[in-house]
């Protein structure tokens, strides 16, 4: 099949043939990362943007290393750099760029919707690496494909996402994805971090006591308490949160025994997760992380229209 | 100064409860006579038939912007727009820039409009100085001057003490106190309504209870000091019946509901459309609901626009940062004629709440036909089907949500002080 979206400006747009098309190239593209020489001409010629008006350390670089691996120029801004602390509007901003003729910009912006505005303005194609509390597709592909490894296949899976879902972008793509692929989402938090109708998203349950949450779940994924991103109303201390809401080696053991522990990083250890669990022999998160870059060349393939993956 | 005669259209003046065919003719600014056969020669004669006529209509929320945010609307452009959609009357609200909180800047809008403007203005001052919620303004004099009431519109006064001492004050000089009702704790970083629309674009919500709780500290501080409260821009379930259960014993409350929050929900943000960011912001189907139900049963007052005219520059951001409102005055009466078409209300109860309830609401001498009275009258044909074009609009602004929208009913004749100053062509 083909895949048809010029942008990946959310899983909701993706149907389950598009997500499985996503995964399977992804595995295709894995082995590259394991050769010697980590480098095919896929998209030779072809410019990326990594346009980062928020903060990124891991995606910002994953992205990167996925656009270099497949041969592509790609250029790095952020937004402390960028013109918009001068003041220019996205839509200038988005123009300028579309001026030295991209073939694919990635944007990760503070906003929810930014990706979308920027897509109605550009020639190129966008690919979302996170908006607001909105969506952050590329990451849930990786979770995606990293549940694929280690369960054989998504369909029937219990997954609980435990954490501020309220604010979470990665909860609502993985929401969107998992529900899409026949899996069943339970999400957990704080009464603070649970938003209105997030259940209507797909294949969800909403939990409050998280050993109900966890019980008999295939994947726990923990999500990273925002400190940055709340003032102190949302949970009265850390040293609470981690008490009710952390996943530790007593509570892992309600999920079922071959469970696998993930996390979207970067992690506060001690807090929604301990050191015991995070480095424990369930967790699959440097999987997740070394996924993430196979994933991504797949997402730049698909949406640059190149014909052959050129693997060779 | 020229005599009209209007011939033979429906004539609806809610406040005379009179809902006739019949004619009116016009002289010397005033109304000389209401009744069937009028003949007058010399006079221009519009044909009416097929028509309603009605008292200008009247809009007792606008921000014209003026002075100092004129790139978005001025006092010239924003009764322009005014008398396109048939209003006669409009009260603007008072954060210009400077804010409409002393006498100079009073004077400066009923002179500038009197001037240049194409309808009457009354200004509304605000309750406290440069809107810092903290020390009243003149009201009294400014009363003198021609304000017709006074709100800190867009900026609520969130201290209770300040809101009592404000409604304690204004009662005696017959002032009405206009409540923005929004607990702007609860509100907090909000961009637009909270619930399932908001958790899934993750964007901020706004929750019903900020408007709620609000609303209620308002009607129980009016029923306290016995001011007279007018609530802006009812837009949640909750909000409408506190003024239900208010009214029901006896406190002095009316209250308005604006054209979007009775057509438009939550839903129309989809796509982080910028048209569709107001406050307060697009609710629940639920609430839309409720809002046509206050509006059917008497709850409701008035139907006001909330005119809020932004520059393009303000609107073509990410949802975020984009400003709070959209345009309202050459679409309102149409979208309330919709009330009409649906079953909600009938024709002379749509007037009313266009004219003569707003008139009410803040004691403003307009709203009505009469024998002797202003000549304020829009001639309006019902059935005129047109296509809104943003790009067309009368205002500055073209900041609608209902941009391509196909809209039935629009005034085809508008004559203010018995001069015609709109007519569609």
């Amino acid at each position: 099949m083909s895949f048809t979206h010029k942008h990946i400006l959310g899983i909701e747009q993706l149907a389950k043939e598009d997500i499985q098309l996503i995964l399977d190239t992804a595995e295709a593209f894995k082995e590259i990362n394991s050769r010697d020489i980590k480098k095919v001409p896929t998209l030779r010629g072809k410019t990326i943007i990594n346009a980062f008006f928020e903060a990124s350390t891991r995606t910002r670089l994953s992205f990167e290393i996925a656009g270099k691996r497949l041969s592509a120029d790609t250029v790095n801004i952020s937004g402390s750099t960028s013109s918009v602390v001068k003041g220019e509007t996205l839509e200038d901003t988005a123009k300028n760029i579309e001026a030295m003729a991209p073939d694919i910009i990635v944007i990760r912006h503070g906003h929810s919707g930014a990706p979308h505005y920027l897509a109605e303005r550009v020639a190129c194609s966008v690919v979302n690496a996170g908006d607001g509390a909105h969506e952050h597709p590329s990451q849930a592909l990786l979770d995606l494909l990293t549940m694929r490894d280690h369960k054989g296949s998504i369909e029937g899976l219990e997954v609980a996402i435990v954490g501020d879902i309220t604010h979470s972008r990665v909860a609502r793509s993985d929401i969107y994805a998992l529900s899409k692929m026949g899996a069943r989402v339970r999400v957990c938090g704080p009464g603070t971090m649970l938003p209105i109708g997030i259940e209507r998203l797909g294949n969800v349950e909403v939990f409050t006591d998280m050993r109900e949450a966890i019980k008999d779940a295939d994947v726990v994924m923990m999500l990273r308490i925002q400190m940055e991103r709340q003032s102190n109303i949302m949970i009265p201390s850390l040293r609470e949160y981690a008490r009710f809401y952390g996943l530790n080696p007593t509570n892992l053991q309600l999920a079922k025994a071959d469970a696998i522990v993930m996390h979207p990083g970067p992690m506060n250890r001690g807090v929604e997760i301990s050191s015991a669990v995070a480095d424990g022999t369930q967790n699959v998160i440097l999987d997740q992380v070394e996924n993430g870059v196979a994933v991504r060349m797949a997402l730049l393939y698909l949406v640059s229209g190149v014909e052959s993956m050129q693997t060779k | 100064m020229a005599r009209i005669l209007i011939k033979g259209g429906r004539v609806i003046s809610p406040a005379q409860k009179l809902d006739d065919t019949c004619d009116i003719l016009i002289e010397k600014g005033i109304i000389a006579a209401i009744g069937k056969g009028l003949e007058a020669k010399g006079a221009e004669v519009i044909d009416a038939s097929g028509k309603v006529v009605t008292p200008g209509l009247v809009d007792i929320h606008v921000h014209l912007r003026d002075p100092g945010l004129e790139y978005k609307e001025d006092i010239v452009s924003g009764t322009l727009s005014a008398v396109t959609g048939g209003f006669t009357s409009i009260a603007c609200m008072p954060n210009t820039k400077p804010v409409n909180d002393n006498q100079t800047v009073t004077s400066y809008i009923l002179k500038k409009a009197a001037e240049v403007g194409y309808c009457r203005v009354f200004p509304i001052a605000s309750i406290t100085k440069g809107l810092d919620g903290e020390s009243l303004t003149e009201m009294g004099e400014l009363k003198d001057l021609g304000v017709c009431a006074v709100s800190d519109d867009g900026k609520p006064v969130s201290n209770p003490q300040l809101m009592r001492r404000a409604m304690e004050y204004a009662r005696p000089f017959g002032l009405t106190i206009i409540s923005h009702a929004e607990d702007l704790d609860l509100v907090g970083s909000g961009v637009m309504n909270e619930g399932p629309v908001s958790t899934e674009l993750g964007l901020k919500g706004i929750p019903w209870v900020a408007e709620d709780a609000a609303t209620s500290r308002e009607v129980m501080l009016a029923e306290f000091t016995g001011a007279h409260l007018h609530v802006a821009h009812v837009s949640t379930k909750g909000s409408i019946e506190i003024v239900r259960q208010a009214k029901k014993r006896g406190v002095n409350v009316t209250c308005e509901a604006a054209p979007h929050h009775f057509t438009l929900t939550d839903e129309a943000v989809r796509g982080y459309n910028t048209n569709a960011k107001m406050n307060p912001p697009l609710r629940s189907a639920e609430d839309m609901a409720a809002v046509r139900l206050g509006i059917a049963d008497g709850t409701v007052d008035a139907i006001a626009t909330d005119h809020a005219p932004h520059h393009i520059d303000e609107k073509n951001v990410e949802f975020n940062i984009a400003m709070n409102g959209i345009v309202g005055l050459e679409t309102a009466l149409p979208l309330t004629l919709k009330l009409v078409e649906e079953g909600v209300i009938d024709l002379p109860k749509a007037i009313d709440l266009l004219t003569s309830g707003p008139a009410r609401a803040l004691n403003l001498p307009v709203g009505q036909l009469q024998e002797g009275g202003v000549a304020d009258v829009t001639v309006l044909d019902p059935n005129l089907v047109w296509t809104v074009e943003a790009q067309r609009l009368k205002s500055k602004s073209k900041n609608t949500p209902f941009d391509g929208w196909e809209m039935k009913g629009a005034a085809v004749c508008t004559i203010v002080a018995g001069k015609i100053v709109y007519r569609r062509g």
